[in-house]
Formats: structure tokens, C-alpha cells, sequence
């Protein structure tokens, strides 16, 4: 916010750029800018995991094992409190939330720019070339999106095993093809404007006409697609997790803690399962929040 | 028109076959389940025979043209683990998974059409702005963790639903059925509730843009100038048009519905096709593995078809469109 109001002292003349008034009709909805705080919140509590946490979940020599299952609030021997409990290894809850946060957050963003940079190229040159090139990318397109996420996800890991890098690959396969079909939608659209032919008739080069002329301008519905995809990659990598199939157990993210406390949770012990949740949950929320109001400013239709 | 139905008959049945090949492929990447089936003390020599017996020693290849033989043959191998055929397994729990499948539905879509309607009649209305922070919300929820708070609430703490597969079934038309007993109902609520949370949001989302987008149409306010009453023009003239985008939704959901089953089926032990396929992922059983995975492609590339065929009939851009391509 303090950039827009910076650049309007210097710049007084431009009264509204298109991304001011993005910007202000973002801050229209009040619970756009909550989704933003929080997830900026989330974002910082995640980079700042190791700072903050009161325990290393992961240092063996801090974790005692006779302080497992303890419910929140409860002290250990030596005077640590646990205000949100402990898991069945003994580990401090919020601790171990906090690294969750970092690795699923870790793995949605990297997945997510990946796929993102796959899905651009290809739309791209689908909708810059036409023909065959572009029969050859949506056909692609259409046969990964005629399968449902979660299923696809779940029978590549089958095959590859567990681990970070591999979860990541899951998602990129899962998700390139949206981005793609977006950006191909976007670039058709502004492809049969005049500047781009203009361009090509200054004999720019392909690349050149591709990046600097048609990207910028196909962009807004990928920012719209980005914010949903990045929550649904949180969201699928906690279900994989969840289910077995994703990250090993020395890397829990929050869909692994919830895993491990499932079984507890028949007993009562609900802390373990029910936090981890809680964040992802808000985590989410928030992403979606702020993608809702983008979607509906940069919506034609709606326009006023 | 046939020339149109003839096309993506045969994309289908292109689709089909590269499917084959790409399931065939990545689980062979997963490794031997020969190991998993034969137990520690085998030598060498049992092991060579039950690789011989199961029809591993071939090279790949051969294994994937006696593969896409039997497939053609209706033959998908026998389950490794069960030694029934795999097509006869997975089939047995179709039933569980449909009935799973359709409750959820049908709850989808009697709470999401007119909550959505009601959002997009009066969105600043606090009714309509609750119905709308309710759907975010349900659309957040990840299906696994929504599953566990409903076991922790309504099974463990309260005591008031079972959590753990079918209960009693009764047999019509040959299929068992839950839902027709009082004990497989209470079974089927926290399961169906469950796989409905994610839908339902989605489909009041979409009803509610379809509702915004739609009054706004200079059809509408022509036939509300032309005199007719509201009643009149919401149920006939908007509801048609907005249920285009929620139809075409179900069609595609078809797919969450299966995917998402999956994880409905594992937390509650519901013994449907997707827990089968959970089941048999963990112990490597390769024959139900890729039976599942081609049942469970065929029937989209059919749904698809068949969308697409309705579709072209329903809106002729449609057919234009592709034939101009």
C-alpha cells in the first residue's frame, strides 16, 4: 500500500493506472485484505520457523519421548511449557506446526512457480503458432485435464516413491496443464489485436513478441488461476501426505502431522490432529479469500 | 453431426490406448512385487517360479502386448494378493463406492443450488454474504481433515454416528445397499457429509455467479419490462440459463467425485473401489492397480463423449467451432 501512495506524490498526474485501480478495488473487500494479512503472517512465520519455535523438532537430543501425547498446556520435567501439546513422539505441537507450515508452503510455491513457467511457455507458443504446435500442446492438455488431480497425483507417486523432490513433480504434472490452457485462452485473445501485428510487422523476433508483447497482457487471469492453484497445491500435497503417499516422515508438513494423529484421535487425543489442521485450513482460506476478490475485479462482466 | 461423433470417438479410443501405455509404464517403475508376495525364507528357485507363474520374466514389451490382449479380451489379470480376477474384485466394491458417490451428490446439490440462488438473488444481503463465506470455507476444507473432525465430533465425543464401513446392507436387485437400513444409514451420513462438503461449496459458488452474471442480462430485465413476475422470470428464464455452467460442473465432477472418494473411503473404512485401490497400491497388487486406473479412464472418456455429443446437440457454436478448427 505505502508504494501506491508513494509514487502518487511523485507522479501526480496519472490519475488511475490500471494496476492502482486494481489495487483499490482489491481493498475493497474486507475480507480480501484479511486473506493478505494472514497469509503474510503465514508466509513470515513459516520463513521465520527456525528463529521462533521454541524446540528443534527434529534435533533427537531436545525431544523426549516420555513427554508424548501430553495435552496442551501441559509442562515437561524441565519446566517447558506446551501450550499446544505434544505428538506421539514427544515433540512440541507448535514447534512441529511451524516447520509443517514451511515445508508445505515450501512445496506448493516451488511446484507452483514450476508448473506455472511449463504451463506459459507451452500456452504461449500453443496460441503464438498455431497449427500443428498447438494441436499437438492442447490435445496434451485436454487428455491430463480429463483426469481428476488427487488420482493422477497419487498414481505418479505410486510409481516414483516418497520425497520432497518427487511430490513436487506430482504437482507440476498435476497442474502445468491449467496454467497452460489459461495462458493459451489469454494470448489467442490479445493475439488478434493490432499492437501484435504491428509488432510482427517490425519483423520483432518471436521471443521478443511473445514476452515483451503478449505475456504482459495476457497476464491478469493467470494471477486469478495462480492464487487457486497454489491453494489447491497446499491442499493436494497435505491429502497425499496424508494418505502416505507424499513426504517421508522426516520432513512432516501438515498434512503428515495430521496423519500421525489420526490414530490418537480415536482415543481423544485431539490436539494432535485437529492444530495441524486448523493451520492449513486458515492457510488456505486465506489464498482463496484473496483470490475470490481478484477474480471478481478482474471479471468483465461484473464491472460497473 | 456424425462426422463430429466419429471424430472424438476415435480421439477417444486414441486416448484410450495412450493411457494404456502410460499406466502400464509407471507401474512397472514401482518396483517388483515379487518381493512383497513371496514370503522371506523362498530361495531363489521359488522365486524364479513365482515370477514364471505371475508372467514378470518377460521383457517388458511382451508384457505389455499380453496386457493390452487380455485388455482387449475384457481380462485384466488376477488380483496377485486375492488370485480372483482383478476386474471381479474392483467390481464387487463398485456398488459401495456409487451409493458413497450419489449420496453425496444429492446433498451437493440440494444445499448448493439454493443457497447459491438465494447468494446471487441478494449478495449483500448478510444471509447471502454468509452463504458465500460458508462456501469459501467449504471450499478450503480439505477433504481428509473435514473427515476427521466429523469422526472426532460425532463418533468419539458425542457417540451419536458410527465411523467405520458399511454396517448393514440389504440385497436389492442383487446389490447391497446401505442406505436402506436404519444402522447402514447411520454409517453412510458422516462419509457422505464428508465427500458432499467440497461440492456443495462449489456448486453454491458457481449457482451464485451463474445468478449474478445472469440478471444482469438484457433478457432479464426484458422480461421482467415485458411484465412477467418475478417468480416467473427467476425459476424460468434465469434458472435455465445459470444451470449451464452447474451442469457441465457435474459432468466434470464426476472425476472429483472418484478422486476424492478415495480419501473419504480410506479415513471411514468404506469399502469401496477407491480404498481397494489404496489397499493394493500399499502392497504393490499390479493387476488391480491398472484394472482400476482403466475402469476408471474409460468411464470419463465416456462421460466426456457423452458431454461433448449432448453438447454439440444443445448449442451448435459448439459443432461449428471444432469443425472450423
Amino acid at each position: 500500500m505505502s508504494t501506491v501512495i508513494e509514487t502518487a506524490v511523485v507522479k501526480p498526474a496519472p490519475v488511475s493506472t490500471p494496476f492502482r485501480q486494481f489495487v483499490s478495488r482489491f481493498a475493497e473487500s474486507r475480507a480480501a485484505l484479511a486473506g493478505l494479512v494472514i497469509f503474510v503472517t503465514i508466509l513470515i512465520l513459516a520463513i521465520a520457523a527456525p528463529l521462533i519455535a521454541p524446540t528443534d523438532p527434529y534435533d533427537l537430543t531436545k525431544v523426549d519421548i516420555i513427554d508424548n501425547r501430553l495435552p496442551p498446556g501441559s509442562q515437561s520435567l524441565d519446566g517447558t511449557t506446551y501450550w499446544l501439546g505434544t505428538d506421539g513422539l514427544g515433540r512440541d505441537m507448535v514447534s512441529a506446526m511451524l516447520y509443517g507450515i514451511r515445508i508445505s508452503l515450501f512445496v506448493a510455491v516451488s511446484s507452483g512457480v514450476v508448473a506455472l513457467l511449463i504451463g506459459m511457455v507451452l500456452g504461449l507458443s500453443a496460441a503464438y503458432f498455431g497449427g500443428i504446435v498447438d494441436t499437438l500442446i492442447m490435445r496434451l492438455v485436454d487428455l491430463k485435464l480429463g483426469f481428476p488431480s488427487v488420482l493422477l497425483a497419487l498414481l505418479l507417486l505410486a510409481a516414483l516413491g516418497k520425497g520432497v523432490d518427487k511430490i513436487i513433480i506430482a504437482i507440476v504434472v498435476v497442474q502445468w496443464a491449467t496454467y497452460a490452457r489459461v495462458v493459451r485462452a489469454g494470448a489467442l485473445v490479445e493475439r488478434s489485436k493490432e499492437y501484435v501485428d504491428a509488432a510482427q510487422g517490425l519483423a520483432l523476433g518471436h521471443m521478443r513478441v511473445l514476452f515483451r508483447h503478449l505475456l504482459p497482457n495476457a497476464l491478469p487471469p493467470l494471477i486469478v488461476v495462480g492464487t487457486v492453484q497454489i491453494a489447491n497445491a497446499i491442499a493436494l500435497e497435505s491429502t497425499l501426505s496424508f494418505l502416505g503417499l507424499g513426504l517421508p516422515p522426516t520432513e512432516p508438513s501438515l498434512g503428515l502431522l495430521i496423519a500421525n494423529g489420526f490414530d490418537y484421535m480415536l482415543s481423544g487425543k485431539y490436539w494432535i490432529s485437529i492444530y495441524p489442521g486448523i493451520v492449513l485450513l486458515v492457510t488456505i482460506l486465506s489464498i482463496n479469500l484473496m483470490g475470490d476478490q481478484v477474480r471478481d475485479v478482474l471479471n468483465p462482466r461484473l464491472q460497473k | 453431426m456424425t462426422v463430429f461423433v466419429i471424430r472424438r470417438m476415435l480421439q477417444s479410443i486414441l486416448v484410450v490406448f495412450a493411457v494404456t501405455i502410460i499406466v502400464f509404464l509407471s507401474i512397472n517403475v514401482i518396483g517388483n512385487p515379487v518381493d512383497i508376495l513371496i514370503d522371506a525364507e523362498c530361495d531363489q528357485a521359488c522365486r524364479t517360479r513365482a515370477m514364471l507363474t505371475l508372467g514378470l520374466d518377460l521383457p517388458l514389451h511382451e508384457q505389455y502386448l499380453t496386457f493390452l490382449w487380455n485388455l482387449l479380451h475384457g481380462n485384466l489379470g488376477d488380483s496377485f494378493l486375492n488370485k480372483i480376477p482383478a476386474v471381479d474384485l474392483i467390481l464387487a466394491r463398485l456398488p459401495a463406492s456409487i451409493e458413497l458417490a450419489f449420496s453425496a451428490l444429492a446433498i451437493a446439490l440440494l444445499v448448493g443450488v439454493p443457497c447459491g440462488m438465494w447468494a446471487g438473488l441478494k449478495p449483500n444481503s448478510i444471509s447471502g454474504r454468509l452463504v458465500m463465506g460458508g462456501s469459501i470455507v467449504g471450499f478450503s476444507l480439505p477433504t481428509f481433515w473435514s473427515g476427521l473432525v466429523l469422526i472426532f465430533v460425532f463418533a468419539v465425543q458425542l457417540d451419536w454416528l458410527p465411523s467405520m464401513g458399511r454396517g448393514e446392507t440389504v440385497t436389492v436387485f442383487g446389490t447391497r445397499f446401505s442406505i436402506f437400513t436404519l444402522d447402514g444409514l447411520s454409517h453412510l451420513v458422516l462419509p457422505a457429509v464428508t465427500l458432499a462438503l467440497f461440492h456443495t461449496a462449489l456448486i453454491m459458488r458457481l449457482t451464485r455467479a451463474g445468478m449474478r452474471e445472469t440478471i444482469l442480462q438484457d433478457y432479464v430485465k426484458f422480461a421482467h419490462a415485458k411484465g412477467l413476475s418475478a417468480k416467473r422470470v427467476l425459476f424460468v428464464h434465469v434458472l435455465r440459463n445459470m444451470m449451464i455452467p452447474v451442469v457441465t460442473m457435474l459432468g466434470l465432477e464426476f472425476g472429483g467425485l472418484v478422486a476424492f472418494g478415495i480419501v473419504t473411503e480410506t479415513i471411514f473404512a468404506w469399502p469401496g473401489m477407491g480404498k481397494l485401490l489404496i489397499d493394493s497400491i500399499g502392497v504393490l497388487d499390479r493387476p488391480v492397480i491398472v484394472a482400476y486406473v482403466m475402469l476408471i479412464v474409460v468411464m470419463f472418456i465416456i462421460i466426456n463423449l457423452v458431454v461433448d455429443i449432448l453438447y454439440s446437440v444443445l448449442d451448435p457454436r459448439v459443432r461449428l467451432q471444432s469443425a472450423g478448427r
